[in-house]
Protein backbone atom coordinates (compact mmCIF):
# COMPACT_ATOMS: atom_id res chain seq x y z
CA UNK A 1 0.00 0.00 0.00
CA UNK A 2 1.44 3.28 -1.46
CA UNK A 3 1.62 6.30 1.05
CA UNK A 4 -1.28 8.49 1.44
CA UNK A 5 -0.95 11.68 -0.17
CA UNK A 6 -1.75 15.03 1.68
CA UNK A 7 -4.48 15.69 -0.89
CA UNK A 8 -5.72 12.30 -0.95
CA UNK A 9 -6.09 12.63 2.84
CA UNK A 10 -7.50 15.96 2.93
CA UNK A 11 -10.13 14.65 0.29
CA UNK A 12 -10.76 11.58 2.80
CA UNK A 13 -10.95 13.69 5.89
CA UNK A 14 -13.89 16.20 4.23
CA UNK A 15 -15.62 13.66 2.58
CA UNK A 16 -16.20 11.25 5.29
CA UNK A 17 -16.69 14.60 7.75
CA UNK A 18 -19.57 15.07 5.06
CA UNK A 19 -20.99 11.88 4.85
CA UNK A 20 -21.08 11.33 8.83
CA UNK A 21 -23.03 14.59 9.19
CA UNK A 22 -25.29 13.75 6.48
CA UNK A 23 -26.29 10.00 7.90
CA UNK A 24 -26.54 11.84 11.60
CA UNK A 25 -28.68 14.27 10.27
CA UNK A 26 -31.39 11.33 9.77
CA UNK A 27 -30.96 10.32 13.37
CA UNK A 28 -30.42 13.89 15.37
CA UNK A 29 -30.16 17.27 14.58
CA UNK A 30 -29.49 20.17 17.41
CA UNK A 31 -33.20 21.28 16.49
CA UNK A 32 -35.87 19.41 13.70
CA UNK A 33 -34.56 21.58 10.96
CA UNK A 34 -37.86 22.43 9.86
CA UNK A 35 -39.13 24.18 13.53
CA UNK A 36 -39.89 27.93 13.11
CA UNK A 37 -39.42 30.14 15.83
CA UNK A 38 -40.63 33.35 14.79
CA UNK A 39 -39.95 34.69 18.45
CA UNK A 40 -35.73 33.88 17.83
CA UNK A 41 -35.66 34.80 13.84
CA UNK A 42 -32.36 36.21 12.72
CA UNK A 43 -30.60 35.47 15.95
CA UNK A 44 -26.82 35.49 15.49
CA UNK A 45 -24.61 32.45 16.52
CA UNK A 46 -24.67 31.55 20.02
CA UNK A 47 -24.79 28.35 22.38
CA UNK A 48 -28.47 27.91 21.56
CA UNK A 49 -28.09 28.23 17.94
CA UNK A 50 -24.30 27.62 17.16
CA UNK A 51 -24.88 28.81 13.80
CA UNK A 52 -27.91 31.43 14.34
CA UNK A 53 -31.11 30.82 12.95
CA UNK A 54 -32.72 32.04 9.72
CA UNK A 55 -35.97 34.39 8.74
CA UNK A 56 -38.38 32.33 9.90
CA UNK A 57 -36.37 31.21 13.27
CA UNK A 58 -34.74 28.36 12.35
CA UNK A 59 -31.69 26.66 12.90
CA UNK A 60 -29.37 27.10 10.29
CA UNK A 61 -26.67 24.29 12.09
CA UNK A 62 -29.54 22.23 11.37
CA UNK A 63 -30.80 23.18 8.59
CA UNK A 64 -26.97 22.54 7.18
CA UNK A 65 -27.03 19.31 8.26
CA UNK A 66 -30.07 17.95 6.85
CA UNK A 67 -28.96 20.08 3.77
CA UNK A 68 -25.89 17.69 3.76
CA UNK A 69 -28.12 15.10 3.37
CA UNK A 70 -30.31 16.05 0.55
CA UNK A 71 -27.11 17.38 -1.74
CA UNK A 72 -25.28 14.13 -1.55
CA UNK A 73 -28.25 12.24 -2.25
CA UNK A 74 -28.98 14.34 -5.18
CA UNK A 75 -25.48 14.11 -6.30
CA UNK A 76 -24.98 10.39 -5.90
CA UNK A 77 -28.31 9.68 -7.57
CA UNK A 78 -27.02 11.82 -10.54
CA UNK A 79 -23.52 10.25 -10.94
CA UNK A 80 -25.08 6.89 -10.76
CA UNK A 81 -27.11 7.80 -13.29
CA UNK A 82 -24.30 8.73 -15.55
CA UNK A 83 -22.05 5.55 -14.59
CA UNK A 84 -25.23 3.12 -14.97
CA UNK A 85 -25.72 4.36 -18.46
CA UNK A 86 -22.41 5.75 -19.90
CA UNK A 87 -20.53 2.98 -18.60
CA UNK A 88 -22.43 0.52 -20.64
CA UNK A 89 -22.48 2.61 -23.88
CA UNK A 90 -19.21 3.24 -23.77
CA UNK A 91 -17.89 -0.37 -22.98
CA UNK A 92 -20.24 -1.07 -25.77
CA UNK A 93 -18.98 1.44 -28.29
CA UNK A 94 -15.65 0.14 -27.53
CA UNK A 95 -15.88 -3.20 -28.15
CA UNK A 96 -18.30 -3.09 -31.15
CA UNK A 97 -16.79 -0.39 -33.27
CA UNK A 98 -17.45 0.84 -36.33
CA UNK A 99 -20.61 2.65 -37.11
CA UNK A 100 -22.02 1.81 -33.20
CA UNK A 101 -18.63 3.34 -31.78
CA UNK A 102 -19.34 6.28 -34.66
CA UNK A 103 -22.94 6.97 -33.28
CA UNK A 104 -22.58 6.90 -29.58
CA UNK A 105 -19.40 9.21 -29.41
CA UNK A 106 -21.10 11.70 -32.06
CA UNK A 107 -24.32 11.57 -29.81
CA UNK A 108 -21.96 12.44 -26.73
CA UNK A 109 -20.48 15.55 -28.85
CA UNK A 110 -23.57 16.51 -29.28
CA UNK A 111 -24.70 16.56 -25.85
CA UNK A 112 -21.58 18.15 -24.43
CA UNK A 113 -22.72 21.59 -26.71
CA UNK A 114 -25.84 21.88 -24.82
CA UNK A 115 -24.21 23.77 -21.42
CA UNK A 116 -24.90 21.35 -19.28
CA UNK A 117 -26.47 23.91 -16.17
CA UNK A 118 -28.57 25.66 -18.77
CA UNK A 119 -30.12 22.81 -19.87
CA UNK A 120 -30.57 21.68 -16.19
CA UNK A 121 -32.08 24.53 -15.53
CA UNK A 122 -34.40 24.05 -18.53
CA UNK A 123 -35.19 20.41 -17.71
CA UNK A 124 -36.26 20.88 -14.07
CA UNK A 125 -38.41 24.19 -14.99
CA UNK A 126 -40.30 22.60 -17.55
CA UNK A 127 -40.95 18.97 -16.17
CA UNK A 128 -41.60 20.43 -12.27
CA UNK A 129 -39.25 21.67 -9.90
CA UNK A 130 -38.18 19.08 -6.95
CA UNK A 131 -35.29 16.42 -5.73
CA UNK A 132 -35.91 13.26 -8.59
CA UNK A 133 -36.35 15.70 -11.16
CA UNK A 134 -32.92 17.23 -10.20
CA UNK A 135 -30.88 14.39 -10.16
CA UNK A 136 -32.13 13.18 -13.44
CA UNK A 137 -31.55 16.65 -15.22
CA UNK A 138 -28.35 16.66 -13.99
CA UNK A 139 -27.66 13.00 -13.76
CA UNK A 140 -28.33 12.96 -18.10
CA UNK A 141 -25.24 15.07 -18.60
CA UNK A 142 -23.19 12.72 -16.41
CA UNK A 143 -23.92 9.90 -19.06
CA UNK A 144 -21.87 10.74 -22.36
CA UNK A 145 -18.78 11.99 -19.83
CA UNK A 146 -18.59 7.91 -18.52
CA UNK A 147 -19.73 7.24 -21.70
CA UNK A 148 -16.43 8.70 -23.41
CA UNK A 149 -13.99 8.01 -20.51
CA UNK A 150 -15.03 4.08 -20.51
CA UNK A 151 -14.67 4.14 -24.24
CA UNK A 152 -11.35 5.73 -24.25
CA UNK A 153 -9.90 3.64 -21.24
CA UNK A 154 -11.70 0.54 -22.65
CA UNK A 155 -9.74 0.86 -25.96
CA UNK A 156 -6.91 1.45 -24.64
CA UNK A 157 -7.09 -1.48 -22.05
CA UNK A 158 -7.93 -3.85 -24.97
CA UNK A 159 -4.31 -3.65 -26.57
CA UNK A 160 -3.07 -4.81 -23.33
CA UNK A 161 -1.64 -8.66 -23.17
CA UNK A 162 -3.96 -9.72 -20.51
CA UNK A 163 -6.84 -9.01 -23.13
CA UNK A 164 -5.65 -10.31 -25.44
CA UNK A 165 -4.55 -13.42 -23.68
CA UNK A 166 -7.74 -13.07 -22.73
CA UNK A 167 -9.40 -13.53 -26.31
CA UNK A 168 -6.98 -15.94 -27.17
CA UNK A 169 -8.52 -18.73 -24.88
CA UNK A 170 -11.65 -18.07 -25.81
CA UNK A 171 -13.59 -15.51 -24.05
CA UNK A 172 -16.20 -13.77 -25.90
CA UNK A 173 -16.19 -10.00 -26.38
CA UNK A 174 -18.53 -9.78 -23.74
CA UNK A 175 -16.80 -11.37 -20.97
CA UNK A 176 -13.45 -10.04 -22.20
CA UNK A 177 -15.33 -6.58 -21.41
CA UNK A 178 -17.15 -7.30 -18.01
CA UNK A 179 -14.38 -9.34 -16.22
CA UNK A 180 -10.82 -7.85 -18.04
CA UNK A 181 -11.40 -4.53 -19.52
CA UNK A 182 -13.83 -3.40 -16.43
CA UNK A 183 -11.81 -4.08 -13.32
CA UNK A 184 -8.95 -2.24 -15.36
CA UNK A 185 -10.03 0.67 -15.76
CA UNK A 186 -12.32 0.63 -12.72
CA UNK A 187 -9.31 3.33 -11.14
CA UNK A 188 -10.23 6.27 -14.17
CA UNK A 189 -13.62 5.76 -13.50
CA UNK A 190 -13.78 6.06 -9.81
CA UNK A 191 -11.51 9.19 -10.19
CA UNK A 192 -14.14 10.71 -12.37
CA UNK A 193 -17.04 9.97 -10.23
CA UNK A 194 -15.25 12.08 -7.87
CA UNK A 195 -15.25 14.97 -10.03
CA UNK A 196 -18.55 14.30 -11.57
CA UNK A 197 -19.82 14.35 -7.64
CA UNK A 198 -18.37 17.36 -7.06
CA UNK A 199 -19.67 19.23 -10.13
CA UNK A 200 -23.25 17.33 -9.23
CA UNK A 201 -22.89 18.98 -5.95
CA UNK A 202 -22.37 22.33 -7.58
CA UNK A 203 -25.41 22.07 -10.24
CA UNK A 204 -27.60 21.05 -6.94
CA UNK A 205 -26.99 24.08 -5.19
CA UNK A 206 -27.11 25.65 -8.20
CA UNK A 207 -30.56 24.34 -8.83
CA UNK A 208 -31.96 25.19 -5.68
CA UNK A 209 -30.28 28.39 -5.38
CA UNK A 210 -33.14 29.47 -8.04
CA UNK A 211 -36.13 27.87 -6.63
CA UNK A 212 -35.96 24.90 -9.12
CA UNK A 213 -34.10 21.90 -7.06
CA UNK A 214 -34.83 20.35 -3.51
CA UNK A 215 -38.40 21.98 -2.64
CA UNK A 216 -39.08 23.74 0.55
CA UNK A 217 -39.58 22.75 3.61
CA UNK A 218 -36.85 20.10 3.11
CA UNK A 219 -34.26 22.33 3.46
CA UNK A 220 -31.22 22.99 0.89
CA UNK A 221 -27.97 24.63 0.57
CA UNK A 222 -28.77 26.54 -2.63
CA UNK A 223 -32.15 27.57 -1.09
CA UNK A 224 -30.39 28.85 2.05
CA UNK A 225 -28.14 31.06 0.27
CA UNK A 226 -31.52 32.23 -1.97
CA UNK A 227 -33.38 32.99 1.54
CA UNK A 228 -30.21 34.55 2.86
CA UNK A 229 -29.68 37.27 -0.32
CA UNK A 230 -33.12 38.92 0.91
CA UNK A 231 -32.06 39.55 4.38
CA UNK A 232 -27.80 40.34 3.10
CA UNK A 233 -27.96 44.03 4.62
CA UNK A 234 -29.28 42.52 7.90
CA UNK A 235 -28.06 39.67 8.64
CA UNK A 236 -25.18 38.84 6.43
CA UNK A 237 -23.16 35.17 8.17
CA UNK A 238 -26.87 33.54 6.49
CA UNK A 239 -25.27 34.01 3.50
CA UNK A 240 -21.63 32.81 4.39
CA UNK A 241 -22.64 29.44 6.03
CA UNK A 242 -24.29 27.54 3.01
CA UNK A 243 -21.73 29.04 0.94
CA UNK A 244 -18.82 27.20 2.75
CA UNK A 245 -20.44 23.91 3.08
CA UNK A 246 -21.02 23.73 -0.93
CA UNK A 247 -17.41 25.08 -1.25
CA UNK A 248 -15.99 22.39 1.57
CA UNK A 249 -18.06 19.70 -0.35
CA UNK A 250 -16.83 20.59 -3.46
CA UNK A 251 -13.36 20.85 -2.47
CA UNK A 252 -13.60 18.03 -0.35
CA UNK A 253 -14.22 15.35 -3.26
CA UNK A 254 -11.74 17.28 -5.38
CA UNK A 255 -9.09 16.62 -3.48
CA UNK A 256 -10.09 13.14 -3.34
CA UNK A 257 -9.77 12.94 -7.08
CA UNK A 258 -6.49 14.57 -7.44
CA UNK A 259 -5.03 11.93 -4.79
CA UNK A 260 -6.81 8.88 -5.83
CA UNK A 261 -5.49 9.87 -9.23
CA UNK A 262 -1.89 9.96 -8.15
CA UNK A 263 -2.62 7.25 -5.76
CA UNK A 264 -3.62 4.88 -8.76
CA UNK A 265 -1.26 5.96 -11.17
CA UNK A 266 2.04 7.74 -9.97
CA UNK A 267 2.85 8.43 -13.57
CA UNK A 268 -0.07 10.61 -14.03
CA UNK A 269 1.15 13.00 -11.12
CA UNK A 270 0.45 16.61 -11.55
CA UNK A 271 3.73 17.69 -11.91
CA UNK B 1 -6.15 22.79 -45.50
CA UNK B 2 -9.20 23.62 -47.70
CA UNK B 3 -10.67 20.17 -47.42
CA UNK B 4 -9.77 20.25 -43.79
CA UNK B 5 -11.81 23.30 -42.94
CA UNK B 6 -14.56 22.09 -45.84
CA UNK B 7 -14.93 18.71 -43.59
CA UNK B 8 -14.99 20.42 -40.11
CA UNK B 9 -17.70 23.16 -41.53
CA UNK B 10 -19.84 20.11 -42.69
CA UNK B 11 -19.54 18.77 -39.71
CA UNK B 12 -20.66 22.27 -37.88
CA UNK B 13 -23.76 22.25 -39.69
CA UNK B 14 -24.55 19.07 -38.91
CA UNK B 15 -24.64 19.49 -35.29
CA UNK B 16 -26.54 22.17 -35.49
CA UNK B 17 -29.62 20.05 -36.91
CA UNK B 18 -28.99 17.72 -34.71
CA UNK B 19 -28.43 20.44 -31.67
CA UNK B 20 -32.08 21.79 -32.94
CA UNK B 21 -34.11 18.61 -32.97
CA UNK B 22 -33.28 17.62 -29.87
CA UNK B 23 -34.13 21.43 -28.20
CA UNK B 24 -37.87 21.11 -30.62
CA UNK B 25 -37.94 16.88 -29.70
CA UNK B 26 -37.05 18.16 -25.55
CA UNK B 27 -39.46 20.63 -25.63
CA UNK B 28 -42.48 18.92 -27.13
CA UNK B 29 -42.01 15.94 -24.79
CA UNK B 30 -42.15 18.17 -22.18
CA UNK B 31 -45.19 18.07 -20.38
CA UNK B 32 -46.79 22.27 -20.72
CA UNK B 33 -49.55 23.24 -23.08
CA UNK B 34 -48.61 26.54 -24.02
CA UNK B 35 -52.15 27.49 -24.72
CA UNK B 36 -53.69 26.42 -22.07
CA UNK B 37 -50.62 28.18 -19.95
CA UNK B 38 -51.84 31.72 -21.69
CA UNK B 39 -55.87 30.73 -21.39
CA UNK B 40 -55.91 29.00 -17.60
CA UNK B 41 -57.31 25.63 -16.79
CA UNK B 42 -60.77 27.25 -16.87
CA UNK B 43 -60.21 28.13 -20.39
CA UNK B 44 -63.41 26.79 -22.71
CA UNK B 45 -62.55 24.00 -24.94
CA UNK B 46 -63.06 25.86 -28.20
CA UNK B 47 -61.54 29.23 -27.04
CA UNK B 48 -58.25 26.69 -26.78
CA UNK B 49 -58.60 25.32 -30.18
CA UNK B 50 -58.78 28.12 -31.35
CA UNK B 51 -55.71 29.53 -30.21
CA UNK B 52 -54.08 26.53 -30.39
CA UNK B 53 -54.87 26.88 -34.15
CA UNK B 54 -53.50 30.32 -34.70
CA UNK B 55 -50.44 29.64 -32.25
CA UNK B 56 -50.20 26.96 -34.76
CA UNK B 57 -49.86 23.85 -32.31
CA UNK B 58 -52.61 21.96 -34.12
CA UNK B 59 -50.14 21.43 -36.98
CA UNK B 60 -48.13 17.95 -36.39
CA UNK B 61 -44.94 18.26 -35.10
CA UNK B 62 -42.05 17.46 -37.91
CA UNK B 63 -44.18 20.31 -39.74
CA UNK B 64 -43.63 22.54 -37.05
CA UNK B 65 -39.76 21.89 -37.18
CA UNK B 66 -39.57 22.84 -40.51
CA UNK B 67 -41.13 26.08 -39.77
CA UNK B 68 -39.26 27.06 -36.55
CA UNK B 69 -35.84 25.85 -38.92
CA UNK B 70 -36.84 27.27 -41.98
CA UNK B 71 -37.76 31.15 -40.42
CA UNK B 72 -34.87 31.16 -38.28
CA UNK B 73 -32.75 30.66 -41.40
CA UNK B 74 -34.65 33.69 -43.03
CA UNK B 75 -34.18 35.77 -40.04
CA UNK B 76 -37.51 34.94 -38.54
CA UNK B 77 -37.50 33.77 -35.27
CA UNK B 78 -40.76 33.53 -34.69
CA UNK B 79 -42.99 36.08 -31.85
CA UNK B 80 -42.45 35.81 -28.16
CA UNK B 81 -46.16 34.53 -26.65
CA UNK B 82 -45.63 36.69 -23.31
CA UNK B 83 -44.14 39.73 -24.61
CA UNK B 84 -45.85 40.07 -28.27
CA UNK B 85 -42.43 41.05 -30.02
CA UNK B 86 -40.31 39.42 -32.32
CA UNK B 87 -37.68 37.56 -30.79
CA UNK B 88 -35.12 38.26 -32.52
CA UNK B 89 -35.29 41.97 -30.81
CA UNK B 90 -35.67 40.44 -28.00
CA UNK B 91 -32.73 38.48 -28.07
CA UNK B 92 -30.64 41.14 -29.20
CA UNK B 93 -31.68 43.15 -26.37
CA UNK B 94 -30.79 40.99 -23.69
CA UNK B 95 -27.46 39.70 -25.44
CA UNK B 96 -25.82 43.18 -24.97
CA UNK B 97 -26.26 42.67 -21.07
CA UNK B 98 -25.09 38.57 -21.47
CA UNK B 99 -22.51 39.37 -24.14
CA UNK B 100 -20.33 41.81 -22.50
CA UNK B 101 -21.01 40.18 -19.17
CA UNK B 102 -19.31 37.14 -20.42
CA UNK B 103 -16.51 38.65 -22.68
CA UNK B 104 -15.74 40.81 -19.48
CA UNK B 105 -15.34 37.27 -17.44
CA UNK B 106 -13.23 35.94 -20.30
CA UNK B 107 -11.19 38.98 -20.30
CA UNK B 108 -10.30 38.76 -16.25
CA UNK B 109 -10.15 35.14 -16.00
CA UNK B 110 -7.28 35.25 -19.01
CA UNK B 111 -5.73 38.34 -17.48
CA UNK B 112 -5.50 36.97 -14.04
CA UNK B 113 -4.88 33.08 -14.90
CA UNK B 114 -2.06 33.41 -17.56
CA UNK B 115 0.37 35.10 -15.11
CA UNK B 116 -0.77 33.49 -12.24
CA UNK B 117 0.12 29.97 -13.82
CA UNK B 118 2.90 31.07 -15.83
CA UNK B 119 4.63 32.32 -12.35
CA UNK B 120 3.70 28.83 -10.61
CA UNK B 121 5.75 26.99 -13.10
CA UNK B 122 8.40 28.97 -12.62
CA UNK B 123 8.65 28.93 -9.23
CA UNK B 124 7.65 25.43 -8.87
CA UNK B 125 7.89 23.73 -5.97
CA UNK B 126 8.63 26.91 -4.06
CA UNK B 127 6.15 29.18 -1.71
CA UNK B 128 4.60 31.12 -4.70
CA UNK B 129 3.87 28.17 -6.55
CA UNK B 130 2.64 26.38 -3.25
CA UNK B 131 0.21 28.89 -2.09
CA UNK B 132 -1.24 29.87 -6.08
CA UNK B 133 -2.10 26.51 -6.04
CA UNK B 134 -3.69 25.96 -3.00
CA UNK B 135 -5.45 29.70 -3.88
CA UNK B 136 -6.62 28.35 -7.38
CA UNK B 137 -7.99 24.56 -5.45
CA UNK B 138 -9.94 26.30 -3.30
CA UNK B 139 -11.12 28.85 -6.22
CA UNK B 140 -12.42 25.63 -8.12
CA UNK B 141 -14.47 24.89 -5.45
CA UNK B 142 -16.06 28.28 -5.00
CA UNK B 143 -19.70 28.23 -6.72
CA UNK B 144 -19.76 31.40 -8.91
CA UNK B 145 -23.20 32.45 -7.46
CA UNK B 146 -22.33 32.24 -4.04
CA UNK B 147 -18.74 34.23 -4.71
CA UNK B 148 -21.60 36.59 -6.50
CA UNK B 149 -23.25 37.07 -3.11
CA UNK B 150 -19.91 37.41 -1.16
CA UNK B 151 -19.07 40.27 -3.54
CA UNK B 152 -22.09 42.04 -2.95
CA UNK B 153 -21.63 41.80 0.74
CA UNK B 154 -18.25 43.36 0.12
CA UNK B 155 -18.52 45.85 -2.41
CA UNK B 156 -22.37 46.61 -2.04
CA UNK B 157 -23.37 46.39 1.40
CA UNK B 158 -20.15 46.86 3.92
CA UNK B 159 -18.20 50.22 1.16
CA UNK B 160 -20.74 50.46 -0.84
CA UNK B 161 -18.91 50.98 -3.76
CA UNK B 162 -20.55 49.47 -6.34
CA UNK B 163 -24.57 48.17 -7.27
CA UNK B 164 -25.84 45.24 -5.53
CA UNK B 165 -27.59 44.36 -8.95
CA UNK B 166 -29.47 45.82 -11.43
CA UNK B 167 -28.15 47.01 -15.02
CA UNK B 168 -27.80 50.84 -15.33
CA UNK B 169 -28.25 50.59 -19.14
CA UNK B 170 -25.82 51.55 -22.17
CA UNK B 171 -27.61 54.69 -22.35
CA UNK B 172 -26.46 55.98 -18.86
CA UNK B 173 -22.56 55.52 -19.98
CA UNK B 174 -19.97 53.33 -20.58
CA UNK B 175 -18.82 53.52 -16.86
CA UNK B 176 -22.47 52.87 -14.97
CA UNK B 177 -22.70 49.88 -17.32
CA UNK B 178 -19.68 48.70 -16.59
CA UNK B 179 -19.75 49.49 -13.15
CA UNK B 180 -23.09 47.10 -13.39
CA UNK B 181 -21.39 44.11 -15.12
CA UNK B 182 -18.12 44.30 -13.16
CA UNK B 183 -18.90 42.43 -9.87
CA UNK B 184 -20.81 39.71 -11.86
CA UNK B 185 -17.89 39.68 -14.37
CA UNK B 186 -15.80 38.80 -11.71
CA UNK B 187 -18.03 36.09 -9.72
CA UNK B 188 -17.70 34.48 -12.77
CA UNK B 189 -14.02 34.92 -13.48
CA UNK B 190 -12.76 33.92 -10.16
CA UNK B 191 -13.53 30.10 -10.41
CA UNK B 192 -12.44 30.07 -14.00
CA UNK B 193 -9.49 31.72 -13.70
CA UNK B 194 -8.18 29.11 -10.98
CA UNK B 195 -8.91 25.95 -13.47
CA UNK B 196 -7.16 27.82 -15.90
CA UNK B 197 -4.12 28.87 -13.96
CA UNK B 198 -3.77 25.25 -12.82
CA UNK B 199 -4.03 24.53 -16.83
CA UNK B 200 -1.49 27.30 -17.82
CA UNK B 201 1.08 26.04 -14.94
CA UNK B 202 1.18 22.29 -15.90
CA UNK B 203 1.24 23.15 -19.86
CA UNK B 204 4.03 25.42 -19.32
CA UNK B 205 5.33 22.66 -16.59
CA UNK B 206 5.53 20.22 -19.70
CA UNK B 207 7.13 22.68 -22.40
CA UNK B 208 9.51 23.96 -20.08
CA UNK B 209 11.12 19.95 -20.22
CA UNK B 210 11.14 19.92 -23.98
CA UNK B 211 15.03 20.16 -25.82
CA UNK B 212 14.22 23.24 -27.52
CA UNK B 213 14.15 25.48 -23.88
CA UNK B 214 16.99 23.74 -23.19
CA UNK B 215 18.74 24.67 -26.15
CA UNK B 216 17.56 28.30 -25.45
CA UNK B 217 19.40 28.43 -22.72
CA UNK B 218 22.22 27.16 -23.55
CA UNK B 219 22.76 29.39 -26.55
CA UNK B 220 22.24 32.64 -23.42
CA UNK B 221 18.79 33.32 -23.56
CA UNK B 222 17.62 34.26 -19.60
CA UNK B 223 15.37 32.10 -17.82
CA UNK B 224 12.74 35.02 -18.75
CA UNK B 225 13.22 35.19 -22.08
CA UNK B 226 13.13 31.48 -22.46
CA UNK B 227 10.04 31.60 -20.42
CA UNK B 228 8.02 33.98 -22.37
CA UNK B 229 9.83 33.42 -25.88
CA UNK B 230 9.42 29.88 -26.05
CA UNK B 231 7.49 27.95 -23.20
CA UNK B 232 4.96 29.89 -22.86
CA UNK B 233 3.89 30.39 -26.73
CA UNK B 234 4.06 26.75 -27.26
CA UNK B 235 1.84 26.09 -23.81
CA UNK B 236 -0.62 28.10 -25.33
CA UNK B 237 -2.70 25.25 -27.05
CA UNK B 238 -4.43 23.09 -24.02
CA UNK B 239 -5.01 26.67 -22.67
CA UNK B 240 -7.07 27.97 -26.00
CA UNK B 241 -9.00 24.65 -25.15
CA UNK B 242 -9.85 25.40 -21.74
CA UNK B 243 -10.71 29.05 -22.57
CA UNK B 244 -13.18 27.61 -25.51
CA UNK B 245 -14.73 25.20 -23.03
CA UNK B 246 -15.21 27.75 -20.75
CA UNK B 247 -17.39 29.56 -22.87
CA UNK B 248 -19.96 27.19 -22.86
CA UNK B 249 -19.91 27.37 -18.68
CA UNK B 250 -20.02 31.47 -18.69
CA UNK B 251 -23.12 31.29 -21.37
CA UNK B 252 -24.44 28.51 -18.69
CA UNK B 253 -23.14 30.73 -15.39
CA UNK B 254 -25.02 33.84 -16.61
CA UNK B 255 -28.68 31.92 -16.00
CA UNK B 256 -27.82 31.75 -12.29
CA UNK B 257 -25.34 35.12 -11.94
CA UNK B 258 -28.61 36.84 -13.42
CA UNK B 259 -30.16 35.26 -11.17
CA UNK B 260 -27.80 36.42 -8.13
CA UNK B 261 -27.31 40.21 -9.77
CA UNK B 262 -31.20 40.89 -11.13
CA UNK B 263 -29.56 41.60 -14.54
CA UNK B 264 -31.66 41.93 -17.38
CA UNK B 265 -29.72 39.40 -19.92
CA UNK B 266 -30.03 36.02 -21.89
CA UNK B 267 -30.16 33.98 -18.44
CA UNK B 268 -33.17 35.94 -16.73
CA UNK B 269 -34.90 36.11 -20.37
CA UNK B 270 -34.52 31.81 -20.60
CA UNK B 271 -35.95 31.51 -17.34
CA UNK B 272 -38.64 33.71 -17.27
CA UNK B 273 -39.70 32.33 -21.11
CA UNK B 274 -39.34 28.63 -19.54
CA UNK B 275 -41.97 29.55 -16.55
CA UNK B 276 -44.20 31.32 -18.85
CA UNK B 277 -44.01 28.62 -21.50
CA UNK B 278 -43.31 31.04 -24.38
CA UNK B 279 -41.96 27.98 -26.14
CA UNK B 280 -40.44 30.11 -29.15
CA UNK B 281 -38.31 32.32 -26.63
CA UNK B 282 -36.90 28.87 -24.89
CA UNK B 283 -35.97 26.92 -28.61
CA UNK B 284 -34.62 29.96 -30.04
CA UNK B 285 -32.36 30.95 -26.73
CA UNK B 286 -31.27 27.35 -26.44
CA UNK B 287 -30.71 26.45 -30.39
CA UNK B 288 -28.72 30.03 -30.23
CA UNK B 289 -26.51 29.13 -27.05
CA UNK B 290 -26.16 25.56 -28.32
CA UNK B 291 -25.09 27.22 -31.57
CA UNK B 292 -22.76 29.43 -29.84
CA UNK B 293 -21.05 26.84 -28.15
CA UNK B 294 -20.55 24.52 -31.62
CA UNK B 295 -19.17 27.82 -32.92
CA UNK B 296 -16.70 28.57 -30.82
CA UNK B 297 -15.50 24.79 -30.43
CA UNK B 298 -15.00 25.29 -34.11
CA UNK B 299 -13.18 28.32 -33.69
CA UNK B 300 -10.94 26.61 -31.10
CA UNK B 301 -10.10 23.69 -34.03
CA UNK B 302 -9.26 26.44 -36.15
CA UNK B 303 -7.01 28.32 -33.49
CA UNK B 304 -4.98 24.91 -33.07
CA UNK B 305 -4.13 24.73 -37.12
CA UNK B 306 -2.84 28.49 -36.42
CA UNK B 307 -1.09 27.94 -33.09
CA UNK B 308 0.29 24.35 -34.66
CA UNK B 309 0.90 24.43 -38.21
CA UNK B 310 2.13 20.61 -37.68
CA UNK B 311 -1.51 19.68 -37.26
CA UNK B 312 -2.23 20.92 -41.11
CA UNK B 313 0.51 19.40 -42.32
CA UNK B 314 -0.49 15.93 -41.05
CA UNK B 315 -4.06 15.83 -42.20
CA UNK B 316 -3.99 17.75 -45.58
Amino acid sequence: MRRISPSLGLGLLITIFLVGVALVSLAWTPYPPTRIDILHRLAGPSAAHWLGTDPFGRDVASMLMAGAHSTLAVALIAVAVGVGLGVPLGLSAASSGGWVDQLVMRIADLAFAFPALLTAVMITALAGPGAVNAMLAIGIFNIPVFARVARGAALAAREQDYVVAARAVGRSEAEVMLYHVLPNISAVLLVQMTIQFALAIVADAGLAYVGLGVQPPQPSWGRMLNDAQTYIFRAPLLAVFPGLAITLAVLGFNLLGDGLRDHFDPRMKER
Amino acid sequence: MARLLLTRFAALVATLLAASLVVFVVLDVLPGDPALLILGTGARPDTLAALRHQMGLDLPAWWRYLLWIGGILHGDWGVSATYGVPVGDLIAARALVSLPLAVLAIVLSTLLAIPMGVAAAARRGRALDVSLMSAAQIGVAVPNFWLGLLLILLFSVQLAWLPAGGFAGWDKGIGAALGSLLLPALALALPQAAILARVTRSAVLETLGQDYVRTALAKGLTGMAALWRHAVPNALIPVVTIIGMQFSFLLAGTVIIENVFTLPGLGRLIFQAIAQRDLVVVQDLVVLLAGSVIVVNFAVDLAYLWLDPRLTRGEG
